[in-house]
């Protein structure tokens, strides 16, 4: 089977190894960093607005590309947290806690460099994962029902619930809102129609992408013209000393990067994860740490934990969404849509009907984040420049761009007026705290995580007991269940203690 | 956010807009709740009916706004949403971005680009003009060139490029 794996992936090598694959591969890196860099562009909607231009090419290449970019605007991120202390992506905030400290007392090129190799570090480590662990997964799922796909869907919901840091009841309405976007419409199993209200723009729904683009593209716009935000960045250099003398430290700190990879893998599986894990990441290195009191004040260990954990668990958010179809960032949910616009049929499936395409993207991960290593170690003062460039120039060119992206998705002008309405709920629900990500997951598995539960029903004539049928779906039940309520039982364990170790 | 601190700045309270986006959300869930029953949404001859599903999600919508409603009076009556200064500069882009977009159907994607790239860069920018203009024509014909002729992608046209013959 492992052997199996590495006859597929040595297939995989040489399609991703195609010279217009490295190029595209280059392309994408170059695009994803400018994506990361810029405010009001990140990964998610950068990739949503690229995802037309690729309609026309192979679904191989198509993938390579926007998964390079979605790894550019990774290794972005780091650039804006070090530079200008502004986290590019909500994951690179642990990120700024030690990298601009660094960069304010002249180490810029350091933390650039300890960044950039960690994030590398902690990708690799996921690839290899992905490499070892998705196919079994994918044969694993193969026999999955109905109600054990509901059950998956709900377990993934079921931990944004529980591992995000914004109030729970948020957390529901905001990805019960997805839900009810994604239900607009056609009714696929009554043809019936359905929420439109007689607006017949509404007839096919509300596509992903223009919500993607509007509440993440505009609602940042809006935000960062809120901020007044002067960008006021320290100067990068980067040359091959600096980079020689980071490299021969960081093996020291061997210990924080595994365990960054391994807390990163686990939480990227789980979907919600990549900004929880870069924190925890950071605080468990802060603990265990011998210079842990000097964290925050530029510590290059600090920059290690976060980065790795990070990037692992951005890249293992790839895992489910091949093996199983689900998603587990909205970046990779928009990545999951270009399948289906491909006509790819994501899930366990993917594995046996599409073996060349999924190991020439698993390859060109490989690959990908080498070329992205390499050119982000020798492009960053470009990068930073464009970071340079005044806010009064950059928004209405993005502003414009997301227009395009947006009217390209289906050639329809109704779709940028949507843009804009998604733009303002994007600004108001941020500055509420409600989180975004589950609202664009909820869109995107929306009518599959329907089409789901109907079966099951259907299959049991109604009753919800089907879920508790047999011990495989009663097992990732109880795991949702658990997830989900997280937060509650953390409390009631805290409490135990409490009274145990304080007999009163 | 941390300017609530200073007393002197003025804006509309973090706890009003919480409720209010609470009151909003419930609203959206009982027009989905709405929209199921007109569908139906019990269980029909051939299982679970169209608005079966929406019908539960716009339950949980209003059940959890609720919870968001009690959660939003609860807050402290004193923080900020923001500045009416910041609002501002949230609505100077705002207004040129909604009249932009509203433009587009009815001109294309060029002419309204050119003017918001000019507007934004003469009016919040304080740019000279030679810049602006420079800008404003550079953007869109970048991107004429690569979508329209490199990867054949149409764009929205208006009368303009009717005229022109593009």
């Amino acid at each position: 089977m492992i052997v199996d794996n590495f006859i597929n992936l040595y297939h995989g090598f040489y399609i991703a190894g195609d010279p217009f694959n490295i190029l595209l591969m280059v392309i994408g890196i170059l695009l994803g960093v400018i994506i990361g860099v810029l405010p009001g562009l990140g990964g998610a909607n950068g990739v949503a607005i690229l995802l037309p231009l690729t309609f026309s090419m192979s679904p191989t290449s198509a993938i390579i590309l926007l998964t390079c970019i979605y790894w550019g605007a990774l290794f972005g991120g780091a650039i804006t947290s070090v530079l200008f202390n502004i986290p590019g992506e909500p994951w690179s905030v642990a990120t700024t806690f030690d990298g601009h400290p660094m960069a304010r007392s002249g180490r810029a090129g350091e933390a650039l460099t300890a960044a950039f190799t960690s994030s590398f570090v902690g990708a690799f480590f996921a690839i290899v994962m992905i490499t070892l662990i998705a196919p079994l997964v994918a044969q694993f799922a193969l026999q999955f029902g109905p109600a054990e796909k509901f059950a998956v869907y709900f377990l993934a919901f079921a931990s944004f619930v529980g591992m995000s840091k914004e109030p729970p009841a948020k957390t529901i309405v905001s990805m019960m809102i997805g839900f009810a976007l994604a239900a607009v419409g056609l009714d696929m199993v009554t043809g019936q129609l359905r929420l439109t209200f007689g607006v017949t723009e509404l007839l096919n729904g509300f596509d992903f992408l223009i919500a993607v683009i509007g509440l993440f593209g505009i609602g940042e716009i809006l935000l960062t013209m809120e901020e007044g935000l002067e960008f006021r960045g320290k100067a990068a250099k980067i040359d091959p000393k600096v980079v020689w003398k980071t490299w021969k430290t960081l093996p020291k700190y061997w210990a924080t990067s595994l365990r960054s990879c391994i807390i990163g893998c686990w939480m990227g599986i789980t979907p919600a994860g990549a900004t929880p894990a870069s924190f925890m990441a950071y605080g468990i290195a802060k603990r265990v740490s011998k210079n842990g009191k000097n964290f925050g004040n530029g510590e290059i260990e600090g920059v290690v934990a976060p980065e790795t954990a990070a990037h692992a668990a951005g890249t293992a958010a790839m895992l489910p969404m091949l093996a199983l179809g689900v998603p587990g960032s909205p970046t990779a949910a928009v990545l999951l849509g270009g399948l289906l616009i491909w006509g790819l049929q994501p899930g366990p499936m993917l594995f046996v009907e599409q073996a060349e395409f999924v190991w020439g993207l698993i390859a060109s991960m490989y690959l990908g984040n080498v070329v992205g290593l390499i050119l982000v170690l020798t492009t960053v003062p470009l990068f930073a420049s464009i970071l340079r460039i005044p806010f009064s120039i950059i928004a209405p060119v993005i502003l414009v761009i997301c227009a395009i992206g947006a009217y390209t998705v289906n050639n329809n002008v109704f779709d940028v007026l949507m843009m804009m309405v998604f733009g303002v709920l994007g600004y108001l629900l941020k500055k509420t705290n409600y989180p975004l990500a589950p609202l664009v997951l909820a869109i995107v598995l929306g009518d599959s995580a329907e089409e789901a539960f109907r079966q099951s029903l259907l299959g049991s004539g109604g009753s919800i007991a089907v879920f508790w049928s047999n011990p495989l779906v009663s097992t990732i039940m109880a795991l949702g269940l658990i997830a989900g309520l997280w937060p509650l039982i953390a409390m009631g364990f805290s409490k135990l203690r409490g009274n145990t170790t304080q007999p009163a | 956010m941390e300017q609530a601190h200073h007393g002197a700045a003025a804006g509309p309270k973090q706890r009003a807009v919480e409720i209010g986006t609470a009151l909003l959300t419930m609203l959206f869930g009982l027009v989905v709740i709405y929209g199921s029953v007109i569908v139906g949404f019990g269980w029909g001859s051939d299982g679970p009916e169209a608005g079966f599903f929406p019908f539960y999600v716009g339950l949980i919508i209003c059940i959890c706004s609720l919870i968001n409603l009690v959660l939003g009076f609860r807050e402290e009556a004193t923080g900020l949403f923001a500045e009416w200064g910041q609002l501002g500069q949230v609505l100077r882009v705002l207004i040129p971005a909604t009249i932009y977009v509203a433009l587009i159907p009815f001109l294309g994607i060029y002419l309204p680009s050119f003017l918001l790239i000019v507007v934004f860069m003469t009016w919040l920018g304080k740019y000279g003009f030679p810049l602006s203009l420079a800008v404003a024509v550079g953007v869109p014909a970048f991107f004429y060139l690569t979508l329209e002729r490199w990867f054949l992608i149409p764009l929205p046209k208006g009368p303009i490029e009717a005229m022109l013959g593009l």
